[in-house]
């Protein structure tokens, strides 16, 4: 073999390791779950193969499917805007301030590697019955009891704040970073003031780290599984749940199949709209 | 007068992040009953009940091996990948990193039930390989990304040099360029390790029934009440994948150092 076919073989010989992994673990499952989405439950609880429609009429036409894929559809957007409002004014804090960035961003690396569940779980301490706030408004004496501030719609979008922040400040802190300073400075010198020179110049280089830290945070947020069962009440349930109860609890696969290739396709539109105006390039830089 | 406001707003955050993780520090050593205020007194007492509760331990047995397991595989698998893209012009890169990547864009409930679905229709049962399989997939992505950035910066010359003195191209793998990526290797195999440490979502759709990992344990738990013993593992939890990867850091910069 020629030297020059060696080094072409080479790369497919280092990637094929990764790459039969990713089709054997995660292309040919995808596949086929749509192919078992298409199968029939029947009363005797085997699953029988074919070509039938009726999993897929339960969960389009189901209102029960629509409004709880709806309402994680709100709940990921309202999380993503919380994170956002939250997240930039930090991101830029960390961008511009002198000296101490590494250490702000270790900071803000930390909760990454402290146990999703105890983030989550940690929330219990602050607003449950005997928890620290209820703890302080009764020593102050603002309430006589207890307030239940737990389990409801609000609390898991709170839990999910807390979890996916990190994801937007950093994203928005890989733009900004990138942006050269100097053009707000240059844009002063033209006459324009600190707040128009940050709305007309760094808002806009900013806005593919805004959206990365964004798409992050709602796929993320609408595939949530674990923070409305802690911090919601029973009807609070997200998407995830649903395909939960359909695949371990009722052991109904053909209908768990195609509830979860409904939550795919819904954010694959999501994430291929983002990958037609920004391109993966740029996700790719907040995550690494 | 406008940075004093980003500041302050920023601090604010800070604290929205880091206050509720030490309030579950502070109640660990809660003497009190109760996972809960008022505190009584400081004590040591939930953490010895912890290190006596033997499915707590099993727990950590499993997470450990699983998280050993799965770096060690993922690291591997990445390692390799990131070379082929870094140091070789591969024909669609762009579709291959994408594919490598896409593990992280499918919602982690969509890839646990199509691996679980998979591997059931090949009639193989939950079993600890496919825990194992779940957690590989779902970490090697931050590897390659891990891998891939600090590999950029490692620069080809020196490989050419060891090769034009006569070195193989094992040998200089072995000699060089592993040594030199050495860090980067040890951050990815960190990251994989404590993603799949954190991991809950795929674990409850993978693992075999009797079988608990540290974090679906706690969850067990939390169905009760927040006992001072679950607050006690979060801060075993908080101190274990905090401090290790700190150390891991701490260390990968001395060996960059003196490899320098």
């Amino acid at each position: 073999m020629s030297v020059e076919a060696r080094e072409a073989r080479q790369p497919w010989i280092l990637l094929s390791p990764a790459l039969t992994a990713v089709a054997l673990l995660l292309l040919v499952p995808l596949c086929f779950i749509v192919v078992y989405s298409f199968w029939l439950r029947t009363a005797t609880g085997a699953d029988q193969p074919g070509f039938y429609l009726d999993n897929w009429a339960e969960a389009l036409t189901d209102p029960f499917y629509r409004d709880i894929l709806l309402n994680t559809l709100k709940i990921a957007a309202i999380t993503t805007l919380v994170c956002a409002v939250m997240g930039y004014p930090s991101a830029y804090f960390i961008a511009r301030s002198r000296g101490n960035k590494a250490i702000l961003l270790l900071l803000l690396m930390l909760p990454f590697w402290i146990s999703y569940i105890i983030r989550t779980m940690s929330w219990i301490n602050i607003l449950g019955v005997s928890g620290a706030l209820n703890s302080f408004l009764l020593w102050t004496g603002i309430v006589g009891e207890p307030i239940q501030m737990l389990y409801n719609e609000a609390t898991v979008i709170l839990g999910l704040v807390h979890f996916l922040l990190p994801f937007m400040i950093l994203n928005i802190f890989v733009s900004l970073d990138g942006i050269d300073v100097t053009l707000e400075d240059a844009a002063n010198s033209l006459g324009a003031t600190r707040w128009e020179a940050f709305l007309q110049v760094t808002l806009p280089l900013s806005l593919p780290g805004l959206a990365a830290g964004g798409l992050l945070c709602f796929v993320l947020g609408a595939g949530t599984y674990i923070t409305p069962l802690v911090l919601g009440g029973p009807t609070d349930a997200m998407f995830a749940n649903l395909v939960f109860e359909a695949i371990i609890t009722q052991l109904n696969w053909p209908l768990g199949s195609a509830l979860s290739l409904m939550l795919l396709v819904v954010l694959g539109i999501l994430v291929a709209i983002y990958n037609r105006y920004l391109g993966m390039a740029q996700l790719m830089k907040g995550l690494g | 007068m406008g940075w004093f406001v980003i500041r302050g707003y920023a601090i604010l955050v800070y604290l929205f992040m880091f206050l509720p993780v030490a309030v579950v520090v502070l109640l660990s050593f809660n003497a009190s009953q109760f996972g809960s205020f008022p505190m009584t007194g400081f004590s040591f007492r939930w953490f010895v009940e912890l290190a006596q509760n033997e499915a707590i331990l099993r727990a950590f047995r499993t997470s450990i091996v699983l998280g050993l397991l799965t770096a060690l595989i993922s690291t591997t698998l990445g390692v390799l990948a990131s070379l082929a893209l870094v140091r070789y012009r591969v024909p669609g890169a762009n579709v291959v990193s994408t594919l490598l990547i896409a593990p992280i864009l499918v919602p982690e409930v969509v890839l646990a039930v199509a691996l679980l679905l998979f591997l059931n229709v090949l009639g193989v049962n939950k079993s600890f390989a496919l825990l194992l399989f779940g957690h590989v997939i779902f970490t090697l992505p931050f590897v390659i990304l891990v891998v891939q950035a600090r590999l950029v910066s490692i620069r080809r010359d020196v490989e050419e040099a060891a090769m034009s003195l006569g070195a193989s191209p094992m040998q200089t793998f072995f000699q060089i360029t592993l040594p030199l990526m050495l860090p980067a290797v040890l951050a990815g195999g960190l990251f994989a390790f404590t993603i799949s440490f954190d991991d809950i979502t795929g674990t409850l759709f993978w693992k075999p029934g009797g079988v608990e990992t540290v974090p679906t344990q706690i969850f067990a738990m939390l169905r009760n009440s927040i006992s001072p013993e679950i607050n006690a593992l979060g801060t075993v939890m908080i101190v274990m994948t905090v401090g290790l990867p700190l150390l891991g850091a701490a260390i990968a910069r001395q060996l960059s150092k003196k490899s320098g």
